[in-house]
């Protein structure tokens, strides 16, 4: 994946092109808004990780001026800001999701790899597989092997998630996010607790595990 | 205090005086020249009056005696003290009787009023005088001889105005009144004038002295407690005199913005009190074990654990920083959260499906009571955030409970408010101060030590009920304890 990070701080922005590269992606780095600007404008990038404060131009009015432009790469917007209000100002401006600092590395990688353009394209798939797992989103029914699971309507749409970034790794915040719609962080791990139950569900009675958890990170579907 | 003069001019008091002076002295000056001319026009009408008076008692005396009888009648008057003017002149303005030695040249020539005011020179005012005035340098038959009339010399001759006639003998007669000496009436308006000015002036200075000089020492004393203040003493308040005047209404305000800011600072002081102390402790540990694992001989699983560990702490760090963060905010109360219309019965179905497993695992029967929907304003994010905050606790101190633990949420309407309640079973907090102290930052209960957690649930509660103009408040539930949300009802206000 090609990644675009707009981050002022070099020694952020240093830390995070070698960690995404050591994640087998290519990062380009740009110090300050107008050459980020000029870069995302001319290169061809999978996704986008801006700086909200940036010297020369903030991070919001890059994105604006991309999207005018017809640019539509994914943005991840990076705020030491961080407030739910700074979030949907973020996501208004055009950028598609929000992180605020300090983060963990393995959440924003997670989190730009969902992004990625070229992978996020099953959105418009009536029925997910993974392996021998299928889910039809139209009749609301999960089967494995050909054997019917009846899902809760939450398990319903946790694996609806899952299955959708099939592959990739999902923080437990990116379940909270798009299955709850809520945005902080629980005090006990109560999104364990539904991935464990939904897990027993989709894994019990067969012989191969398919939800796996990422330790440190969170959890991928994968099938095979 | 002492001030010099270039100082004293800077003061706005001190400028307001000065134009307000110039103001009334122009407005003085104004009003004296219109009184002078006023009076001048309404003494030229008395005298004109007194004049034809005169004239209508010596037009009797003629008709009653014809010429003879008028020139006794005028020697007489002309004699009294502080006569008027009488002359009688033949026809070729020779002066044969009254009481002017000369007048200006043309005046008895025309009939009727002067038309303006001519200078005379009465009998015995001296030769000089005499020699100057121009038509009648001649000494005339002369009856009446002037004695009581001040020798006056060198001194230009008085102005007058007349009435001039015709006697049907061709003879001329005139009848005129002193208009008094221009120059003292000069030296009486100009006396006048000095005096309002000098008046106007004293008045000025006693106005800035009193007026202005007084609200300069209250904007000065509150300049100096700004002064003060802006030295580092916060808590320093500015005077209120208590007259409930501008300046006391500016204090009030400046105060309340002062009170506000300490406030703020009193606040922030406490975040990073709470910071430098709550972070301090996982970070030394965080230190200390990365320390320890490198010490030792460790195989490459430990290295492996101990980085997670690390991570892991790491994450907490984060979190616990964020919920400091989120606490001030919302406290400080200039937090820009967006707030909107709030389904409260679908954010506790919301939060009780999202705990359901977590106390299900943990053998906790939850149970929800909705009396009704109710929709508040707010923000949905921070009311879901805070109930789940109160069910994770809930859930946690209800499992040491004596019988089945079991955590009740319950909304309904009480009064004015809308109560959210989570009651749990377990021990509670049975110490009043214990209850009250629950809420405050970082407060962990000693009980509560061996639980998971960074002790600011609560408190991240308190602030987003306080930010939605609501209360949290803790409350025995024998055995257990209530933790109740309560929000304004929309009708209440």
């Amino acid at each position: 994946m090609k990644i675009l990070v707009m981050e002022d701080d070099r020694e952020a922005a240093d830390y995070l092109q070698k960690a995404f590269a050591e994640a087998g992606h290519t990062a380009h780095v740009a110090g300050d808004g107008e050459t980020g600007f000029a870069l995302a404008d001319a290169g061809d990038y999978d996704v986008m990780v801006v700086d909200r404060l940036m010297p020369r131009r903030d991070g919001l009015s890059v994105i604006a001026a991309l999207r005018s432009r017809g640019n539509t790469t994914p943005v991840l917007i990076l705020s030491a800001l961080g407030e739910v209000d700074d979030r949907v100002t973020g996501l208004r401006a055009g950028g598609d999701d929000y992180l605020t600092k300090p983060y963990a590395f393995s959440e924003l990688l997670a989190r730009v790899e969902v992004l990625n353009r070229r992978a996020s394209a099953r959105e418009s798939e009536t029925v997910y597989r993974v392996g021998d797992l299928e889910l039809d989103r139209l009749s609301h029914s999960v089967k494995r092997a050909g054997r019917e699971i009846t899902l809760q309507p939450r398990e319903f749409r946790l694996l609806e998630y899952l299955m959708r970034h099939a592959g990739q790794v999902v923080t437990r915040t990116m379940l909270l996010e798009n299955v709850w719609d809520y945005h902080f962080d629980p005090q006990t791990n109560v999104i364990d607790v539904h991935v464990s139950r939904l897990r027993g569900k989709i894994e019990k009675g067969f012989d191969k595990p398919i939800l796996h958890t990422i330790r440190g990170a969170g959890y991928m579907l994968k099938g095979g | 205090m002492a001030l010099s003069l270039p100082a004293i001019m800077k003061t706005t008091a001190a400028r307001l005086s000065a134009l307000y002076l110039l103001l009334f002295a122009l407005c003085a000056v104004l009003l004296v020249l219109y009184m002078t001319s006023l009076s001048a026009r309404m003494l030229t009408a008395q005298t004109q009056e007194t004049i034809n008076d005169e004239v209508l008692g010596l037009a009797q005396a003629y008709q009653r005696g014809g010429l003879p009888v008028l020139v006794r009648v005028v020697e007489n008057r002309s004699r009294q003290p502080g006569a008027n003017l009488y002359l009688i002149a033949d026809a070729n303005g020779q002066i044969l009787t009254g009481n002017v030695q000369s007048l200006e040249p043309g005046v008895i020539e025309t009939e009727g009023w002067t038309t303006q005011p001519f200078s005379y020179q009465r009998f015995g005012e001296g030769e000089l005088d005499r020699l100057r005035s121009g038509a009648t340098d001649q000494p005339s038959p002369q009856t009446g001889d002037g004695a009581n009339a001040p020798q006056s010399t060198g001194e230009k001759g008085h102005n007058a105005i007349a009435l001039v006639l015709r006697l049907p003998n061709q003879m001329i007669m005139l009848v005129g009144r002193d208009l008094g000496e221009p120059e003292r009436f000069r030296a009486v308006i100009s006396r006048a004038l000095t005096l309002a000015l000098g008046m106007m002036g004293l008045g000025g200075i006693l106005i800035w002295f009193f007026v202005g000089r007084a609200a300069l020492k209250r904007i000065d004393s509150v300049s100096d407690a700004s002064r003060r203040i802006m030295g580092g003493d916060l808590s320093g308040r500015l005077p209120v005199t208590g007259a409930g005047d501008e300046f006391d209404r500016l204090s009030e305000n400046l105060n309340s913005m002062l009170a506000r800011i300490a406030m703020l600072n009193e606040g922030l002081k406490q975040v990073s009190d709470n910071i430098a102390h709550d972070l301090k402790t996982p970070l030394t540990r965080l230190r200390n074990r990365a320390e320890a694992t490198l010490a030792g001989r460790h195989k490459t699983q430990d290295y492996r654990q101990a980085l997670e560990g690390a991570i892991a702490e790491s994450d907490q760090l984060i979190k616990t920083f964020n919920a400091i963060l989120m606490i001030s905010r919302l406290e400080a109360g200039y937090s820009s959260e967006q707030t909107g219309p709030v389904d409260l019965a679908a954010t506790v179905s919301d939060v009780v499906e999202l705990y359901e497993p977590v106390a299900e695992e943990a053998g906790v029967a939850l149970e929800t009571t909705v009396a009704e929907a109710f929709t508040i304003n707010g923000n949905r994010e921070l009311i879901g955030q805070a109930l789940s905050n109160i069910v994770d606790n809930a859930i946690k101190y209800s499992t040491d409970a004596a019988e089945a633990p079991k955590v009740r949420v319950a909304l309904e309407r009480l009064g004015n408010e809308i109560k959210l309640t989570v009651t749990d079973n377990g021990h509670g907090i049975p110490d009043d101060a214990d209850r009250a102290r629950a809420t405050e930052r970082f407060v962990r209960l000693e009980k509560s030590r061996s639980q998971p957690g960074s002790g600011l649930g609560l408190s991240l509660a308190k602030a987003i009920m306080t930010f939605h103009n609501g209360r949290l408040d803790l409350l025995p539930a024998n055995p257990g304890l209530s933790v109740v949300m309560s929000f304004p009802s929309r009708e209440a206000h």
